[in-house]
């Protein structure tokens, strides 16, 4: 069975067993175990894996109910039910949604809870893909559930905070067996099915347009190839057309929000066959439309560079001085907008600043070979 | 999330609060001391934020390639300017968090029971590579 189809089972075993009166949390952990019994089947899964996946889970969980005495009443009740005939309904898949991404979680208890509860993801996949051991991240998701069992429920998110994890969940990228770039994806389709919000659907469009340029992002080494010299030929065309085709419609409803502004700036990237194509006018008033939302010093920065790039890099730094020289990347553009300017001397020291400030290695490493490059032309003369 | 070494030197970094040896405590005292840190490392791993905890012997040998590529050997060296002990490998949220449980780990009780206040270096891990980075435009040059 395709893995994301059984990973779809998830969320809806759990609002199975919920509708049967479960608690979330024990209706949680029964159906995270059937989801392990379930991959084992391979290539030859049930005639019904929906039932399967919901059966298994449900006896899972009155196992789990049995082994607390406490619970013994409550069981009795459970076991007289009929078992079958529940068909939770949108409101519930879009409260599985909010619940998973309350306030009263930190963001790393929401992601990860998320991606079990809403994602379908095992344990270890979650933990490989945070390189984190399986029992913290084990420990991190039963406490994400006792915080929501005390604080949740009156606190439950709503269609912000969960395109708030889901963003996060799309920047954590790769590593593990789980490409968390096309879960977000996924996750995000099926958020804007539930919810009819234009963000949701600009969330989306800006994750499929950044996704499309990933093949062309980095080397056969890993090593970072920078917009400029990205081969365009392996921008994925159809990922672009769809995103952009879901902007424009999230546009034409005239609610603008950020979602919606950043996937217009990756349009206009996208939409450049040649990097000197690229409209950087208009780049920079979607820039100015975003600070309306989201006036913070990484949008700055970025507007920064978009000034540089229409106006010169004189016209960039004046921008550029304006934004606290504490933000990621800062250095790293102030190095940029120098080198164009002519002051190589500074840019390279700039560089060499940038990778010691770097917060990745691919970073680090493509601002020290910005150094040695600026340092080689130095010494050329 | 992101992840934090905090590194335990015995040697190497300011000056230490407590500055008897912890071979002239009380047994009991240096007991109390090693069950703290055991318990510390267990509240992590009940917040979800532990990853990784290692204790180093004091001894180590230099090594390098020679021309024939094979290992040259040097040392080993007790007397090294920076003795690191081991460390603790947290992910947590913030760097704020980090620092919180830096300090707490730093109060292990020592002689008389007091915290030591002992010194801790962190260091934040380099990450892997943003995959989309939400300030992806930034980069639109620089790394994009």
């Amino acid at each position: 069975m395709d893995p994301v189809e059984l990973r779809e089972l998830v969320p809806h075993a759990i609002r199975v067993l919920v509708r049967r009166g479960a608690d979330f949390a024990t209706a949680e952990d029964a159906v995270q175990e059937a989801l392990v019994k379930a991959l084992a089947w391979g290539d030859s899964p049930p005639e019904d894996p929906t039932a399967w996946v919901v059966t298994v889970a449900w006896r899972s969980f009155l196992d789990q109910a049995r082994s607390t005495s406490a619970r013994r009443d409550r069981e009795a009740r459970y076991d007289a039910r009929p078992p079958a005939g529940d068909v939770p309904s949108t409101d519930d898949s879009l409260q599985l949604h909010f619940l998973c991404a309350s306030p009263a979680l930190t963001p790393s208890s929401a992601v990860a809870l998320t991606l079990r509860a809403v994602g379908g993801l095992t344990t270890r996949q979650i933990a490989e893909a945070y390189l984190v051991p399986e029992a913290t991240m084990a420990q991190r998701i039963s406490r994400a559930k006792r915080t929501i069992a005390t604080a949740g429920v009156e606190r439950p998110g709503d269609v912000r905070t969960v395109m708030r994890v889901l963003y996060l969940i799309f920047n954590e990228g790769y590593s593990g067996d789980v490409d968390l770039a096309a879960e977000a994806i996924r996750l995000t389709r099926q958020l804007a099915d539930l919810a009819d919000d234009p963000e949701v659907h600009g969330l989306l469009a800006l994750m499929l347009l950044h996704h499309a340029r990933r093949a062309s992002r980095t080397d056969e080494h890993g090593a970072i190839v920078p917009l400029v010299a990205q081969d365009r030929s392996r921008w994925d065309t159809e990922r672009i057309a769809e995103g952009v085709a879901i902007l424009q419609a999230a546009l034409g409803r005239d609610q603008l929000g950020e979602y919606q502004a950043q996937a217009a700036i990756a349009a206009l990237h996208a939409d450049a066959v040649r990097v000197e194509d690229t409209d950087w006018v208009q780049i920079v008033e979607w820039y100015d439309e975003l600070l309306r939302f989201a006036d913070t010093p990484i949008t700055r920065l970025n507007r920064a560079v978009a000034v540089g790039q229409a106006d010169g890099p004189r016209a960039g730094l004046a921008a550029l001085a304006e934004v606290p020289d504490d933000v990621p990347r800062w250095t790293a553009v102030a190095a940029h907008l120098h080198e164009r300017d002519g002051d190589l001397a500074l840019a390279a020291r700039l560089y060499a600043e940038a990778a010691d400030r770097a917060t990745n290695q691919a970073e680090r490493d493509h601002q020290l070979r910005q150094a040695a490059r600026v340092n080689q032309r130095l010494s050329a003369g | 999330m992101a992840k934090y070494l905090l590194l335990k030197h015995y040697r190497g970094g300011p000056t230490p609060i407590c500055d008897l040896p912890i071979d002239e405590w009380a047994p009991g005292e240096f007991d109390d001391h090693v069950r703290f840190m055991g318990e510390f490392a267990a509240r992590l791993q009940a917040s979800g934020e532990f990853v990784d905890a290692q204790a180093l012997a004091p001894t180590g040998t230099f090594v390098r390639s020679g021309d024939d590529g094979a290992p040259i050997v040097d040392g080993p060296f007790a007397e090294t300017k920076d003795l690191i002990a081991g460390w603790m490998v947290i992910d947590v949220d913030t760097e704020a968090r980090a620092h919180e449980l830096a300090a707490e780990l730093s109060s292990a009780p020592g002689p008389g029971g007091e915290p030591i206040h002992e010194w801790l270096e962190v260091r934040p891990f380099l990450s892997g590579p943003p995959e989309h980075g939400g300030d992806d435009h930034t980069a639109c040059l620089t790394a994009d």
